[in-house]
Parts: C-alpha cells; structure tokens; sequence
C-alpha cells in the first residue's frame, strides 16, 4: 500500500509538476511563489496521500492545493497590491479549459529560456520549474555547490519578475529565435548527460539524458508540428538508443564501428526513425527545409539504419553534412563533415580538410586528426595527436579510449 | 506600466564628430535617433530622451561630509561611458529589448536596458 502511495506520488511529481507549477505561474504572475507553492503541495501530498488515499485526480488536487498554498503566503506579504491579491484570492479553481493547461506549460518553457537570461542560468531554471529537480540535484548535474546553485536560481527568478520578463509564448516574429534557445538549453542537459565532464562522475549520465528527452518530449507533444522540435526529440532517441553499447563494462568508449548493435534500444531506435520519416514527408509536402536538429537527426538515423557499421550510407552522411554546414559554417560542423568524408574520400582527403580548420583547443579534433593519421600510418605524428586529445578530452570514457588507441600505435617506423 | 532605463555607451574620448567616424554618418545617425524618438512618441513609450556631453565635463560631488568635496572627472574611470539615455514604459521585458534593438540601430551604439523599480519592489524594500 504504502509502496503503491510512493509510486503515486513519484509519477505525480514527473507527470504534474510542470503543469502545477505553469498554472500556479499564470494565476499568481510569480515564478517565485508558484515553485514554493508547488513544492508545498507535494510535500501536503507525501503526508496525506498514505493517510487519506490517492486523490482520483492528483494533478487537480496537486493544484488546488498549491494555490491555497500560494494564497497563504499572498495573505502573509502584505506588500502586494490589493489589486493583485484580489485576482489570486478571487478564484478557488482555476477557470481556465484543459487546453490552455498545455499553453501554460510552454509559457513557463519560453520564460525560463528568455534569452535575456545567462545561458548557466536557463538551464539551471528550466530543469528547478519544468523538470522538477530539486537544487541539489541540479547543483549535483553541473557540478556546482549547491548555495551557487540556488543562488543562480534565485538571481533568475528575481531578474524575471524586476526586468517584467512576460509569462507567454513569444509573438510568431520572435518564435524562431526563441524556440531555438529553448532547444539548445535542452540539447546542453542532454549532451552533460550523454559525455559528461569532470573526473569524478560516470562517462554517462543517464539522470540527465533520461531528463533532456522528458523535457524534449513535453515541448513535442506541445508543438508538434515544429520540424526543429520534432529533429531535436529524434535526434536525443537516436543518442540514447545506443547509451548501453557506448562505454565498455572496463569504463572505455566504445566507437561506432565497434558497438553490439544488439545492446542497442530497438524502441527508441524506431520511434526516432518514425520522427525522422515524419519530418521527411513533411519537407516533401512542401514544409520549411530542415534546421540543424533535423539534419543532425537524420544522421544519426543513418548511423543506426544499417546491421552492420560496414552498411553505413557515408555518401548519404555527407550530403546531409553538406547541407548542415550551409546552415551552420562553423568549424565543428566541418570536422564533424570531414569524418565522414574519410569514409568516401579516404583519410588524406579528410585530413587536408581537417588540418585547416582553427579547433586546437577541441578534443574532438586531434582525436579526428590522430586516427586518420594512424589509418595514414604516420604513427608518430599519431601518437602526438592522441597525446593532445587525451589532454583535452573531459570525459572519463573517452579518455580512456583515446589511450588505449594510442597504445596500439605500432611503435616502429614513426613516419 | 513598467519603465526602463535605455543607456547607450560611448567611448570616453570623443572626436569632432562626436562617436561618429565622419560628419555624414554623424547627421545619419541624428537623422535615424531622430525618427526613432518620434515613433517612441507616436507609440506612446516615450518619457525622456537626451545625449549627454563629453565624460571628462563631469564634476563627482561628496556632501557626506562637512563641506561638499569636489572632483573633476567620472565617478568611475573607464574607457567607455554613458554618452546619453532613453527613458520609456513598455509593457514587459520582450517590448522594452525590441525597442532597445530599434535604438541601438538608430543611434549606433550598444544599449543597456535596466528597468525601474515599482512601487511594489519598492514597497517589498521598505519592509524586508
């Protein structure tokens, strides 16, 4: 019973608190006010929910109890103004039909990632007010103490409600540019997640991939017709099915080429490829051409299209790479690009284009350079560039990777 | 309605022309400040709006003390200043930055938007 009361409650808080906390945000017009309320009435819940039963409908009750939470709290700050309080004090339920429910939740999405916000500080109050996580967890997640963290916090909600930053989604002019801060502090939780960095936490975190495509999904299901969106969730599917297969039982990455595509996720793997297939179709039909998320998806639904690594369409990789560097000319899309060109071109076309590229501070570009130069046999000038990689690269697994190919290096020759 | 402060920072050390590189792009940038103060008036936004002369006519006054204690220059010394402002009442952040990027065009400079206190931060102040 008591396990049945916990799960409950458990599912509530990851299905509810976005919703309970977007509501209690509209009605209350305070960021502030409508988390403590929020966490007030789930706390109410772990203490009566075993002693009175589940409520039949635990997110309306989750909120009704909020916002007499939040009234109470109104009542004791006398600051407000009357007229304020008149509003919050004058409705028991919230008046509003379930769709607007749903607009509340990307009202809080939108203000959370306000641009005129640091990008630390949207991540921080995205995943605090529409993933749930407690301070600590988040201060956890980045590595940061967790005063920092709930200082950053608080810096946020108070520049927020003194600078009038507006609880809405953003007019159709602006939606592009927001919508895409919106998903690169979803992509930057998933990616801290997918190559974590720092030496004392796991190559993988799983807490915060699981957390991305949980906050990606929600922004799907509310605007599923947007192909950036649709792109971004296929994209983080496509990552994560292959999570089990990527770091070895000794703590080592694991490349492509070499992954048990039997430990691969079959679900996630085809509920991404259906995105990616629905974003095909719509771009046929005549829609907007795809951003950088659907290309990159596309990719990746190349990468796991195959049984085989030696299957891989690389011509196919390319192209979408061509067009992604149109949209994007920036040098990591050009490494990222000529990775694959090596597989079509042979590794000294791929190495001319990737010793041109200003990228001597990236792990990812001497780990690039080091094994095209290994497939070149030019060993020693291999060996220098793993050396480089293994220095840079934050990421425990990959390190470890890094040095085991370097390693395997033959020593003679060195040319 | 909530107002915002609208700064626009210069270099310490202006030229002839002002910030401006040439007399023309001078009187464009007037021109264009020009017709972007009338919309913020025809728009309704505008409270005040005024350039400032050169940094180094500025005087810091002390009266803490005794007698007032004079210093010629800045209060703080930087290598660039506020070389003039806009005030105006938008109704939310969104608004306030769009105008601020319409006036950053304008006038061509970068521009820093701060908004005011209310009376209810003011009132939360007096009784924390």
């Amino acid at each position: 019973m008591t396990e049945l009361v916990d799960e409950a409650i458990t599912r509530a808080h990851r299905s509810e608190w976005a919703r309970v906390v977007a509501s209690l945000a509209r009605r209350f017009g305070d960021l502030d006010v409508a988390e403590e309320a929020a966490a007030e009435a789930f706390a109410t819940a772990v203490e009566r929910w075993p002693r009175d039963g589940v409520p039949p409908n635990p997110g309306a009750w989750l909120t009704t109890t909020g916002a007499r939470k939040a009234i109470d709290r109104l009542r004791r700050e006398s600051h407000r103004d009357e007229k304020h309080q008149e509003a919050a004090l004058l409705y028991d339920e919230p008046p509003e039909p379930l769709g607007a429910v749903d607009d509340d939740r990307l009202r809080l999405v939108f203000t959370c990632c306000h641009p005129a916000l640091s990008s630390d500080a949207r991540v921080a109050l995205t995943l605090r007010m529409v993933g749930g996580l407690t301070v600590p967890e988040i201060a956890r997640a980045f590595l940061v103490q967790e005063v920092a963290m709930g200082q950053r916090i608080t810096r946020a909600k108070a520049k927020i409600k003194a600078a009038h930053i507006p609880y809405r989604v953003p007019l159709t002019e602006d939606l592009p540019g927001r919508l895409d801060a919106v998903l690169t502090v979803l992509f930057l939780v998933f990616n801290e997640g997918y190559l974590a960095t720092g030496a004392g936490t796991d190559p993988v975190r799983a807490d915060l991939t699981a957390e991305a495509i949980r906050l990606a999904r929600l922004v799907h299901e509310l605007m599923p017709d947007d192909g950036e969106v649709t792109g971004l969730l296929a994209l983080m599917l496509l990552t994560e099915a292959r999570r089990a297969a990527r770091v070895s039982a000794t703590g080592e990455l694991i490349t492509l080429d070499e992954q048990d595509r039997g430990a691969w996720d079959r679900a996630l793997i085809e509920e991404g490829h259906a995105l990616v297939r629905s974003r095909l179709a719509a771009v046929a039909a005549g829609g907007p051409p795809p951003g950088r998320y659907q290309l990159l998806a596309a990719v990746n639904a190349v990468h796991t299209d195959g049984r085989d690594a030696r299957d891989t369409d690389w011509s196919q990789v390319v192209a979408l790479y061509d067009r992604l560097v149109r949209l994007d000319p920036s040098p990591v899309v050009a490494l990222n690009r000529a990775v694959a060109v090596a597989e079509v071109d042979g590794p000294d076309v791929a190495l001319a284009l990737i010793d041109r590229l200003p990228l001597d501070g990236y792990h990812a570009f001497h780990a690039a350079r080091a094994d095209l130069l290994r497939r070149l046999g030019r060993s020693g000038e291999a060996r220098l560039a793993y050396d480089r990689a293994v220095a840079l690269a934050g990421n425990t697994a990959e390190a470890a990777y890094l040095s085991r190919r370097r390693g395997q290096l033959r020593s003679a020759g060195g040319t | 309605m909530p107002r915002y402060l609208m700064s626009v920072y210069g270099p310490a050390v202006r030229n002839q022309f002002g910030d401006y590189p040439d007399k023309e792009s001078m009187l464009q940038a007037f021109k264009d400040t020009g017709a972007f103060n009338d919309k913020l008036v025809a728009d309704g936004y505008f409270v005040f709006a005024d350039g400032l002369e050169q940094v180094s006519t500025a005087t810091v006054v002390d009266g803490r003390g005794a007698e007032p204690v004079l210093t010629d220059g800045p209060y703080l010394e930087a290598k660039e200043h506020l070389g003039g402002f806009w005030v105006i009442d938008a109704p939310d952040l969104d608004v306030a930055l769009r105008l601020a990027a319409e006036g950053s065009k304008a006038c061509r400079g970068k521009v820093e938007v701060r908004p005011f206190q209310t009376e209810e931060s003011f009132k939360a102040l007096l009784e924390s």
